[in-house]
């Protein structure tokens, strides 16, 4: 018997995939395209007065000192967000998926600050360490550091980073938990009777069973902390103190949007565009050769 | 969420008062939230109750930053509301866009109605006029900027006076400190706005060339001089020990001032609300601090808040709308009443006259201030007003060479001169799309 599919017609599974292009090409290509258009002139505000530049967005870009030091910023503030979300999202994991009591009551109070809105989960920390009115910036104070996001820049640094990892910590536990679960408790047990330790266990059976897990984390983490942390960024230190907390996607909403100057804010958005693609395909050329699937 | 609903709600009555023949409907944008939400919906439904030819209708934007953004998004769609409010630092942005606005002046007079701008302050419609005195945009809330002083905390440092010049406030920060506000002797919210844009005027130094940008887009930054470094090198030099201590780039940290932890704050005169609301102290508010050895310190001080700008390709009909309406709005009586319960600047000499006349200043002086202030003598090129394009941008940038120097990671020398460097390459560039 013909198990395979079989489309009489020529035309209905492009029918068929129509909705889903559409939706691929209104709502990414078209956008897409745009930044890259935009790119290339300069405009006012009110889109009155155009000129085509040709690169002279990218060449200014380029030769500014601020662009530089938000790539630096980007690549500090995306690893230590990154490292932190997912060690201790894993950590977490591990220990949600032991036998103890209440655990369906972790797992769910672990999954809660999914749900916060990125400039909501900043006003939380902000409220927090704030250094005059917030309980853990006044402890901070009288345990004699003298906590201040405001001036010190490794400070705010520090608060966006936590904000940052907190948000995605519930996400990232989400899956390494699904991911946990799916691995044979056989093999675990097989190794115990065999005398491996929990650690020795954790590192020669698990963590290898979760590298689809982890590698897939890994994309979406790195996604995310390039593009979806600036509401957090933005209520916490507006990219503050001087530069220090300014990262590149933060830049083009704030050189783009507060700013006006759209033809500059167009090209570091493609430029920020091109580095995702380049990272996302090395993620998928070298560090999938390590996964086993 | 809140402004929001009521925003909707009014609207929601509006609608359903509305009578059965047409009515010519007029799309006021605007960016007020809590009581000043209140108001602006108050004003348009006793414009709408007054008379039946026209109908106002007020919609909350978000921020001055969100409803600029808005209205320039609906403009490039094709339908922009026929006021939108835009705050003082957007000004320059609006004016270059000679195709999207519609000069209030001519509007007024194109409509009939009767319009003198001379009866306006002239402090306040000053940085919405062209250099040849053209009105282009309608005041509608403005405030400037004042020092709130916390009185319970002078005494309990022995300090007689409220300081009155730079040196003073340093005393009188030392004095706090020792007297246990260990952690915040004076401060300023708002730093840009105050250290360099209000502090320029009040020194009567240009903050930039061409009469601060009024005179044209061809203009330089300037406020790298010796009498802005020395502030900032003060400030540096009492921030290492908390004397002076920084309080941001917009008004995040104004609690600090009613929380009672910094007894001496430089922030807005339309900060008297939240005052009046939480302090649990005696407090007042009195003139900005001046370096005395500067020559013509104290000049005057120049506005903040926000305009009210009409947009252009509207019908004849709706324009007469409009205009009526801003005539409305500049009422003696309505000004004067606003100006009391809002703590706004009246617009009018006529109603700063009227509630000076009717002794409320004398009950309340320190609501006096802020219109001493902008009056404290004839502008001079230098206290007129700002215009400089991209205006939101150059704020960001000062308040971080500001930070940089406050931090020790640059001299103040240094830092001015790169937060000038920084803002003449954007104005250039603002110069390039806007110049044509």
């Amino acid at each position: 018997m013909e198990k395979r599919s079989v489309f009489g017609n020529r035309l209905l599974p492009y029918l068929l995939l129509a909705p889903q292009l559409a939706i691929t090409i209104v709502f990414f290509y078209w956008p897409a395209s745009q930044a890259v258009w935009m790119s290339f002139r300069i405009q006012d505000a009110f889109g009155i007065a155009t000129e085509f530049v040709w690169f002279e967005n990218y060449t200014e870009l380029f030769k500014s000192r601020a662009y530089y030091e938000a790539m630096w910023t980007t690549v500090v503030f995306s690893s230590w967000v990154t490292v932190l979300s997912m060690g201790t999202a894993l950590l977490l994991a591990v220990m949600a998926d032991k036998q103890i009591r209440g655990a369906t009551a972790y797992r769910t109070l672990l999954i809660w600050p999914y749900a916060v809105a990125p400039a909501i989960a900043g006003v939380l920390w902000l409220f927090m360490f704030q250094p005059s009115l917030g309980m853990v910036g006044r402890s901070l104070r009288a345990m004699g550091i003298d906590w201040n996001p405001l001036l010190d820049g490794n400070h705010a640094m520090i608060l966006v980073i936590l904000a940052a990892t907190w948000k995605q910590i519930s996400y990232n536990f989400l899956f390494f938990l699904a991911g946990l679960q799916s691995i044979p408790k056989s093999l675990i047990e097989a190794a115990a009777i065999d005398g491996a330790r929990p650690a020795r266990r954790f590192w020669t059976i698990v963590f290898p069973l979760l590298s689809p897990t982890t590698f897939f984390l890994l994309v979406v983490n790195v996604v995310y902390v390039f593009f979806d942390t600036f509401g957090i960024i933005d209520a916490i230190t507006k990219g503050g103190p001087a530069t220090s907390t300014q990262t590149l996607v933060y830049k083009v909403f704030s050189d783009g949007r507060l700013g006006g100057d759209l033809g500059g804010s167009a090209a570091q958005s493609v430029i920020l565009m091109a580095i995702v693609i380049g990272l996302t395909a090395i993620q998928f050329r070298y560090v999938e050769r390590k996964v086993t699937y | 969420m809140k402004h929001h609903f009521t925003a909707a709600i009014s609207m929601l009555a509006v609608m359903t008062a509305a009578p059965a023949f047409a009515q010519t409907e007029i799309q006021w944008w605007h960016a007020m939230t809590g009581a000043n939400n209140d108001v602006v919906n108050k004003l348009a439904a006793d414009f709408n109750a007054a008379q039946t030819e026209f109908k106002v209708v007020a919609t909350y934007k978000g921020s001055y930053a969100d409803t600029l953004n808005a209205g320039i998004a609906a403009f490039r769609a094709g339908n922009a509301p026929h006021i939108m409010q835009v705050f003082e630092v957007g000004t320059a942005t609006m004016m270059a866009a000679k195709g999207a606005i519609k000069p209030v002046q001519d509007m007024m007079k194109e409509a009939g109605e009767a319009f003198d701008p001379k009866s306006y302050l002239p402090a306040i419609t000053g940085y919405y006029s062209t250099a040849k005195g053209e009105m282009l945009s309608f005041p509608f809330n403005s405030s400037t900027m004042v020092m709130w002083v916390n009185k319970d905390a002078l005494k309990k440092a022995n300090i007689a006076d409220v300081p009155k010049t730079w040196p003073e406030v340093f005393e009188a920060g030392k004095k706090l400190k020792a007297a246990g506000y260990d952690k915040c002797g004076f401060t300023a919210a708002w730093s840009p706005w105050a250290l360099v844009e209000q502090f320029s005027a009040w020194h009567n130094a240009p903050m930039g060339s061409k009469a601060n940008g009024l005179d044209g887009f061809d203009t330089e930054m300037k406020f790298n001089s010796p009498t802005h470094v020395k502030l900032l090198t003060d400030l540096v030099n009492l921030q290492k020990d908390k004397t002076y201590d920084y309080s941001g780039r917009a008004n995040e940290n104004e609690g600090r001032f009613t929380s009672g932890e910094c007894p001496i704050m430089l922030t807005s005169s339309g900060f008297f609300g939240n005052v009046k609301a939480n302090a649990k102290f005696e407090f007042t508010s009195a003139l900005m601090p001046y370096y005395p050895d500067v020559a013509g310190a104290p000049q005057n001080s120049i506005i903040g808040g926000a305009s009210l700008w009409v947009m252009g390709g509207k019908s004849a009909a709706e324009y007469k709308g409009i205009a009526k309406f801003f005539t409305f709005l500049s009422d003696t009586d309505r000004q004067a009443k606003l100006h009391i319960e809002s703590g706004y600047l009246p617009i009018t000499k006529a109603a700063y006259e009227k509630v000076k006349a009717s002794g409320f200043y004398t009950q309340n002086p320190d609501r006096e201030t802020p219109i001493k202030s902008l009056t404290n003598k004839e502008p001079t090129e230098n206290s007129r007003g700002l215009r400089f394009g991209n205006m939101v941008q150059i704020r960001d940038m000062i308040s971080e060479e500001l930070e940089n120097a406050l931090a020790g990671k640059k001299t103040p020398q240094q830092a001015l001169d790169d937060a000038v460097n920084r803002a003449n390459a954007t104005l250039r560039q603002f110069e390039r799309t806007a110049g044509r």
